[in-house]
């Protein structure tokens, strides 16, 4: 009802001063984090001022660039100014990158600095007694840049530069405590799991690239983006009745399930808890993760590419199953999870299939909305998640808990805001709207399978947040140390994140969709009327109904329970295997285990074994015929040919001897045997060659 | 091409350069590293201002040219391009990081030394040649010193190594030799730019099938198989692990870094223009080779429990990604895969370059980490490295990185740019060819979690850091892959007008 009013706005691409230096915003965090690893391990203080003072003066930046887009907005001009430029000149055509300012980008920018700013702050108490702190801001802030890099590239070159930049600080965060040999295991599955998605993402690229001509997305029409551009790639074809455009979408589709933990490559996100508990709140919850969301949000008009009005795309239809199986997989998983970051980490991989869901089945703000809004209370939760650690003595297991609630006030507070949330509590909080925004687009499709799923999804969040919940801050106290409330610098950007959960509701409700209008670039107008759109209500009550049927459950059975932390979970007596499937996070470990790991194993060992045995014999053999032949020829050359050429081959001994008089002259003999051959040979070609 | 006697100039000058630092090495005693570096340093300068001289439209430059025995159609002819002028300085850096890794070579240092700046010779020599005869002598050359310092220096299995090493060569270089006396039998010239006009326009194939018969495919079989075992192509790798790991680390580095070059500068010197059109017929076998190379080196390296011999296998997988390219532009193309052939074969050249940096890096570690252990270099040797050697385990953490293709270091943009050019090109190859990628950051990746992290054994307690001189030597190198990451056009924009001269000379 409210896009046929819209208004759609004129273009402005003309770029600006504000875009010309679009890139300060990450280069200053990875210049800074060049600065840091140069600093040795004792300053502390500069290396985490370097790292905050550099963020924060990105974070300005940025606000400047959404102030642009959002004047522009309110003079309804659409913003899309790019700058690009030349990086290498390959033959004739031109290797290049760029940025680009628009509403999507101004938006994830103004996020990802603001999060990351908090939990920088956030870190400066939590990693305060670790002896590598000085590198811990490297690292961050080296990671701040690359992500902040993926969010302006206007080229998919850059994008994918920065990706890798991403993903190898996140490789180098999760390892942080090398020592401990689980972390090193966790860092590499990491970087390898995603790196699986990045071969495809990579091979489309380069499919792109060598199909349009440019890396850039936007270029005054001449971008991969543009209707030029994708109009070729829906003529050509790539087999198996899919269009060129179709198949980039899904490889580039890959890289992105990679990143975004989608089944069937989520497996490394679960393990990346041995970070540090900021890292997982900055990376693995707000940032980084969502990189393969943002992803498919800024190749839409690929991924949407020959859609008629209102249809979908093979591309889009993958992506909306993808995530809507990624959904309740993960939150299946959730239910059955004692380790805190570990329920919050399945959490994460299944909040990521709403919003890939979302994507494929409302467009790019449906989906993006709850990326935003997801960012802020997750963050929220890991942070309130390393609070409560820290405040129980690094005790991770939700079992030998309970009773926080008295001991740790602010925690248990924002905490308890942040889980409302995410479980999608009607109204107040953000996480409502921007999944209510995803279910009403599921409903609205044409199968009704997503949402069904995604139903049930909703369900089983509400169910597992309020167990955590339940096992964490109520009940009997069960830890074995006195728990303590985290310091004021720790604890503030909770406060300030617990805020936004709550506040950001104010941008994405049906009455006034400022967020989704502000993408779309049309009007925002603030109307009532909104509510009132055939079967929306109808559907708020049902998802408001889902939310309080599964906290309603969870607080059934395990609200303020008084209860040994070794006693068996109450689930686990009444669901037996199932409870042994779900904890086993449905065996995927062991099966790529038994799988996939173990082709790769057999491989190398095969390989190995053929260089050896094969490749090996049948040098072996080929110089055993060889010392024979030369044997034969030997003969022939003592009995037949004699004189100058055997005089050659001794002078050649002698002058070898000098350097060798320690070591025996068997190369001379083979040089001999090798010479010999090359003389018959040089015979024969010359007596075929005659006249 | 110009015709006329020219003098003796720069070219002759930096071959000439270590062959002199050889002589006087020979003869400094404990002097002799000191010798060497001055004269490395030496070369690279001239190496430098070589690059600095090269013409801008991509042709050779810098020509020399004498006549020596005309009658044989033997010329003193030199010259470089873009693409030598490369090779000449990459052979100069990674010369340089050699003699520096080298620094505890107690037994006959003086020999030792000599034969570095010996083999040093026959590269700048063999990357410098234009005439047939000239460049053989110079690719032999360079065989002999690699071989002593195999022999005379190497782990305990050295003898066998060697000999494996110089034996499989000399039978490639052979093969070389015989088909090129066939091809001068025909045409009475052993001029690779003359030869490679005359295969341009058709008159070589017409020449050799009308003196020696329908032997053309076999010349090129010939001489392909002399550079397949130099670089190598799978199967004529087996000697590359044996002579990699015996031989000391500071002459893997040359032997990795610098003489794997010699093979596919081979390639795309004098096998592709002078038979473009047989290596064209031969494309899917040659494909093939290519894409088993990068896929299985990935694999065979994941097997390796040596470190030395892990990253030898490394090395063929890498070199394997410039044969995918170099085979994949060999079709006759139009339109849009010229653009594709230009890509693929920058960045062969790129990474040409790019691995030989990265490669003699990996290897200047291992042998820093030699010394360090006194021997013992498996991966399940050692463990949590990092924490008593933080600035070796960052260094090298960035080298490995750079070898497994991170964008922002070297290695990604020669990988990107293959890729670019051969997807296009033939699809299956670039499509199975990206498993390459994956295995070699797993491979790289356990190395960095074995040797680097976990628990630190008792042994390695007192493991010693890079002490400060190391670190001097080893930072201009890291800073190199840094730059020519993030600015490659600094080797691209002079390489790329020799490509396209190259793609316009050549004929499929």
């Amino acid at each position: 009802m409210i896009q046929e009013t819209a208004l759609i706005f004129t273009p402005q691409t003309a770029a600006s001063a504000i875009t010309g230096n679009l890139w300060l915003i990450p280069a200053l965090p990875i210049v800074a984090s060049g600065i840091i690893a140069l600093l040795k391990q004792k300053r502390r203080v500069p290396a985490a001022a370097l790292a905050i003072g550099s963020l924060g003066i990105s974070l300005l930046i940025a606000i400047a660039a959404f102030a642009h887009v959002l004047a522009g907005w309110m003079a309804n001009h659409a913003v899309r100014e790019t700058f690009n430029f030349s990086w290498i000149q390959v033959g004739t055509s031109s290797v290049d990158l760029g940025w680009v300012l628009d509403p999507l980008s101004a938006v994830m920018l103004v996020m990802v600095c603001f999060v990351g700013l908090l939990i920088f702050i956030y870190s400066v108490g939590y990693m305060a007694h670790d002896e590598n702190f000085t590198r811990f801001f490297c690292f961050l802030s080296l990671f701040a840049g690359g992500m902040l890099g993926v969010v302006i590239a206007n080229s998919i070159l850059l994008l994918f530069m920065s990706w890798e930049i991403v993903g190898l600080t996140s490789y180098l965060l999760i390892g942080f405590w090398y020592h401990k040999p689980s972390a090193a295991a966790a860092a590499k599955k990491a970087f390898v799991t995603t790196r699986v998605g990045d071969i495809f993402f990579l091979l489309g690229i380069v499919w792109l690239f060598s199909s349009t001509g440019t890396l850039l997305f936007y270029s005054h029409g001449a971008g991969s983006l543009e209707s030029l551009a994708l109009s070729n790639l829906l003529t050509q074809h790539a087999g198996l009745g899919l269009s060129a455009a179709t198949a980039i979408g899904l490889l580039i589709f890959a890289g992105a399930a990679g990143k975004s933990g989608q089944v069937p490559l989520h497996v490394w996100l679960p393990d990346a808890m041995e970070g540090p508990t900021p890292v997982s709140a900055l990376i693995h919850a707000a940032t980084m993760v969502a990189a393969g969301v943002y992803l498919i949000a800024r190749v839409y008009p690929l991924m949407s590419a020959g859609s008629l009005a209102g249809g979908t795309t093979v591309a889009l239809t993958v992506v909306t199953w993808v995530g809507a199986a990624t959904a309740v997989f993960a939150a299946l998983i959730a239910v059955a999870q004692n380790d805190i970051k570990r329920i919050l980490a399945y959490s994460t991989v299944s909040q990521l299939g709403y919003m890939m869901a979302g994507l494929g089945l409302g467009g790019v703000a449906v989906g993006f909305f709850h990326l935003i809004t997801h960012a802020f209370f997750k963050a929220l939760l890991f942070m309130g998640a390393g609070s409560v650690i820290h405040g129980v003595h690094e005790e991770q297991d939700i079992r030998h808990m309970g009773g926080l609630n008295a001991k740790m006030k602010t925690t248990f507070v924002t905490y308890g805001i942040g889980m409302l949330a995410l479980c999608g509590f009607p109204l107040v909080f953000s996480g409502f709207w921007s999944k209510d925004g995803i279910l009403e687009a599921a409903h609205n499709g044409a199968i009704k399978g997503p949402f069904y799923m995604l139903a049930f999804g909703a369900l089983l969040t509400a169910f597992y947040m309020t167990r955590q919940v339940s096992y964490v801050f109520f009940g009997n106290k069960r830890a074995h140390h006195e728990a303590h409330e985290s310091p004021k610098v720790m604890t503030m950007p909770l406060a300030i994140l617990a805020f936004f959960a709550i506040a950001l509701s104010a941008i994405g409700t049906p009455a006034w969709p400022w967020f989704k209008s502000f993408l779309n670039n049309e009007a925002a107008p603030f109307e009532f009327a909104g509510f009132a759109e055939p079967g929306l209500a109808s559907l708020m009550l049902l998802s408001s109904c889902i939310v309080l049927v599964g906290i309603g459950l969870g607080w059934m059975i395990y609200g303020n329970k008084q209860q040994d932390a070794h006693a068996k979970d109450a689930l686990e007596k009444a669901l037996g295997p199932i409870w042994t499937l779900l904890a086993n996070r449905f065996y995927v470990d062991e099966l790529y285990g038994v799988t996939v790991i173990a082709l790769y194993k057999g491989l190398a060992i095969l390989t190995d074994f053929f260089d050896r045995c094969v490749w090996g014999g049948i040098v072996a053999l080929v110089a055993w015929v060889f010392g024979l032949c030369a044997k034969i020829n030997r003969f022939l050359d003592e009995t037949f040919i004699n004189g100058g050429f055997d005089k050659g081959c001794e002078q050649l001994s002698t002058g070898g001897g000098i350097l060798s008089n320690v070591e025996s002259g068997r190369a001379q003999t083979y040089l001999r045997y090798l010479a010999v051959g090359m003389i018959v040979l040089v015979a024969i070609l010359l007596w075929s060659a005659r006249p | 091409m110009n015709e006329m006697n020219t003098g003796i100039g720069l070219l002759t000058l930096i071959t000439l350069l270590p062959v002199v630092g050889a002589l006087i090495a020979l003869f400094s005693g404990k002097q002799a590293r000191a010798v060497a570096l001055v004269t490395g340093l030496g070369s690279l300068a001239l190496s430098l201002v070589i690059w600095t001289h090269l013409p801008a439209d991509g042709h050779i430059g810098l020509v020399e040219k004498i006549a020596w025995v005309p009658s044989l159609g033997i010329e003193y002819h030199l010259g470089v391009d873009g693409l030598g002028a490369l090779m000449l300085v990459l052979s100069a850096i990674v010369g340089l990081m050699s003699i520096d890794a080298a620094n505890r070579v107690h037994h006959s240092p003086n020999l030792y030394f000599a034969l570095v700046l010996l083999l040093e010779a026959g590269l700048f020599g063999a990357f410098t040649a234009l005439n047939f005869y000239h460049w053989f002598i110079f690719w032999e050359i360079s065989l002999i010193p690699a071989f002593f310092l195999i022999k005379l220096w190497g782990g305990p299995k050295r003898g066998p190594a060697a000999t494996q090493f110089f034996v499989y060569t000399m039978a490639g270089s052979v093969a070389l030799l015989l088909s090129f006396m066939a091809v001068f039998l025909a045409t009475g010239s052993m001029d690779f730019i003359k030869l490679s006009e005359l295969a341009h326009s058709g008159l070589l194939a017409q020449a050799v099938t009308q003196h020696l018969g329908p032997v053309m495919p076999w010349l090129a079989v010939g001489v392909l198989a002399g550079f397949a075992v130099k670089t190598p192509l799978m199967p004529f790798h087996t000697w590359l692990p044996n002579a990699y790991a015996e031989a000391p680390s500071a002459v893997t580095m040359l032997l990795t870094g610098a003489m794997s070059k010699m093979g596919v500068y081979g390639f795309l010197r004098i096998a592709v223009p002078i038979f473009g059109h047989e290596i064209a017929q031969m494309r899917t076998v040659l494909l093939v080779l290519a894409v088993a190379t990068v896929v299985l080196g990935a694999f065979a390296a994941a097997a390796q429990k040596d470190l030395k011999r892990l990253l030898a296998y490394s090395s063929v997988n890498h070199l394997g990604y410039c044969m995918l390219g170099i085979f994949a532009i060999a079709v006759p193309a139009s339109g849009m895969q010229i653009a594709s052939q230009a890509a693929a074969l920058n960045g062969v050249i790129l990474q040409m370059f790019n691995h030989g940096i990265t490669a003699a890096a990996l290897f200047w570690f291992i042998s820093m980490i030699q010394f360090r252990t006194g021997g013992p270099r498996g991966i399940d040797d050692f463990g949590g490295l990092r924490k008593p050697a933080p600035v070796l385990a960052g260094l090298m953490g960035i080298a490995l990185f750079s070898s497994l293709g991170l964008p922002g270091l070297n290695g990604f943009v020669g990988e990107f740019l293959i890729f670019r050019g051969v997807l296009p090109l033939t699809w299956i190859s670039a499509t199975v060819s990206v498993l390459g990628l994956l295995v070699t950051a797993v491979v790289l990746l356990t190395v960095i979690q074995k040797v680097f992290a976990g628990p630190v054994p008792a042994h390695l307690v007192e493991f010693p850091d890079l002490h400060l001189s190391e670190r001097l030597a080893m930072v201009p190198v890291l800073g190199l892959m840094l730059l020519l990451g993030l600015v490659p056009q600094l080797i691209v924009g002079a390489v790329n007008p020799t490509v396209l001269r190259l793609l316009s000379h050549w004929s499929f």
